[in-house]
């Protein structure tokens, strides 16, 4: 049982140009890790040194912003699909 | 794609590329608003500004066109702009507002006049489609608030291109029907802004696409600096001493800032602290509360306010905002809805300037500000109006009263009349 994480243009380079990849894990933290196992680099590119997630990165589990639920450790359920949203500004 | 710039001293772009906000990495001058190869923040263009400052004088922008492209040699684009009459809005000495609040010298810049759709997003969106068209894009489109919806399809139809908008399905009517009008395609997502924004990155990611607010983003968020050298031009070549804008996204606030310091870099304007006031509603409010809490990061919120234009729960800029607010000594304060709808009325009746709900906030938080004793009276102040109140309307009916339906004869008029003294001691 797995999530679906979509994955926004600027990181395709990582996926071989693939908008969305199927990784099982149990949280978003977890998720990170996983990408970062089978890409390496990813994670370097969505967390600083601390393993904190960028200021101008967005993740949502089903559309929920997880700065609404429980940041990176945000439980995951199969099934759930997490999109990775740089941040834009507009009105 | 554009490969890097060369400038020349006299004619063609004074732009060479783009570089990440945060960290400084460069980039070609592409379709491309973050920094995907090192830490996602936001792309910023890069000027040459021995270049600029070679090129322009007060006589030579003096003799410019009446619009943001009188500006030119300070925007981002190559060849001729799509100019549909955008910029340049009145600058009005608001004295009676003054008298009101008890300042002495307020002024109102006024872009809910602005050309083509009365909202300052027309000059952002000048500058997005002229560079949406150097760049090739035949179908442009946005997420948005209402205003930027209206103004990517106006200036879509006036430019041929091909137009697919974006906006939270709730909005009012004026907003919708102002965008339809263009016949672009027009999408009403259920959800809120920051729920359609996410939507349209990832739209963005695959259709290929020039959005204004995405891809686009450096190039259309430059068009607010225009703001800045507005007034200074209008104030007679000075800069004011207090400036209180709308915060949303916090991209305007921080355009304003860059506009008044390129005009001091290039030897336009003398330098002078300016204090940078932001004013959001209490509904949606992520960047005064993380101001009042002394915080230089946002926490998202979810947005339940009438000033729907404003209603960013997750402002890209906010951080960026928070920075001005702090380094010029401003403030970034919130209103309530009630507050709001009395900003809207009492600019309209003292000044005689109809504006939306944003510019309500605006006014409502310039007249808290000035209670709290945070504006000096001698202040040169400007209060930014940034839309119009004839595409809100739905806000402030219930508010406004009612005429008094007469007949057509002496009598009822004399009957009605009186009514309306009698109303008018009583309030």
């Amino acid at each position: 049982m797995a999530v679906q994480v979509l994955i926004p243009t600027p990181l395709q380079k990582f996926t071989n140009d693939e908008a969305s990849v199927t990784l099982e894990a149990s949280s978003i933290d977890a998720l990170i890790d996983a990408l970062d196992g089978r890409f390496p680099g990813f994670k370097g590119r969505l967390c600083d040194e601390n393993g904190k997630l960028r200021r101008f990165l967005n993740i949502y589990v089903n559309s929920e912003d997880i700065r609404f639920l429980d940041n990176q450790s945000t439980p995951l359920s199969p099934g759930d699909e997490v999109s990775i949203v740089p941040a834009v500004a507009g009105g | 794609m554009t490969a890097t710039l060369a400038c020349s001293p006299t004619t063609g772009p004074t732009f060479t590329g783009l570089r990440c906000k945060e960290c400084g990495h460069p980039y070609e001058a592409g379709a491309r608003h973050v920094c995907e190869d090192v830490c996602f923040g936001p792309l910023e263009v890069v000027y040459d500004y021995e270049a600029i400052k070679a090129r322009v004088s007060r006589a030579t922008i003096e003799a410019g066109p009446a619009s943001i492209w009188r500006y030119r040699d300070f925007l981002p684009i190559e060849g001729d702009p799509i100019d549909v009459g955008t910029g340049f809005t009145p600058l009005l000495k608001a004295n009676n507002l003054a008298k009101r609040l008890g300042l002495k010298s307020l002024y109102i810049k006024n872009d809910g006049v602005n050309m083509p759709t009365l909202s300052f997003k027309d000059r952002v969106v000048s500058v997005a489609l002229t560079r949406a068209r150097e760049l090739g894009f035949s179908t442009v489109s946005c997420a948005s608030t209402g205003n930027l919806a209206n103004s990517t399809a106006a200036i879509a139809a006036h430019a041929g291109l091909e137009c697919c908008v974006f906006i939270p399905s709730d909005l009012e009517l004026g907003k919708v029907l102002g965008t339809l009008i263009y016949n672009p395609t027009l999408m009403a997502v259920r959800g809120n802004y920051d729920q359609v924004n996410r939507l349209c990155s990832e739209v963005a990611n695959t259709f290929g696409w020039g959005f204004v607010n995405i891809n686009l983003r450096p190039y259309y968020s430059e068009g607010s600096k225009t703001l800045g050298y507005e007034v200074i031009e209008q104030l007679g070549w000075q800069l004011p001493d207090h400036i209180v804008a709308p915060l949303a996204s916090g991209s305007l606030f921080t355009k304003i800032r860059k506009g008044f310091d390129e005009f001091i870099k290039v030897g336009l304007v003398d330098d002078k602290p300016v204090r940078f006031s932001g004013a959001q509603a209490e509904g949606c409010s992520p960047i005064a509360q993380a101001f009042a809490e002394g915080r230089d990061f946002i926490t998202p919120v979810k947005p339940n306010t009438i000033a729907k234009s404003i209603a960013i729960g997750n402002p890209a800029d906010g951080p960026y905002a928070i920075d001005i607010a702090n380094r010029t000594g401003g403030q970034i304060a919130a209103v309530n809805d009630a507050e709001i709808i009395d900003g809207i009325k009492l600019l309209a009746e003292t000044e005689g300037v109809f504006t939306e709900t944003a510019g309500g906030t605006t006014i409502a938080v310039l007249k808290k500000l000035v209670e709290a004793g945070q504006i000096n009276p001698e202040e040169t102040t400007v209060a930014y109006i940034t839309g119009n109140g004839l595409k809100t309307t739905e806000a402030v009916a219930p508010a406004i009263g009612e005429p008094y339906l007469i007949d057509a004869q002496l009598e009822s008029f004399k009957q009605a009349w009186q009514q309306a003294q009698h109303a008018q001691q009583a309030a």
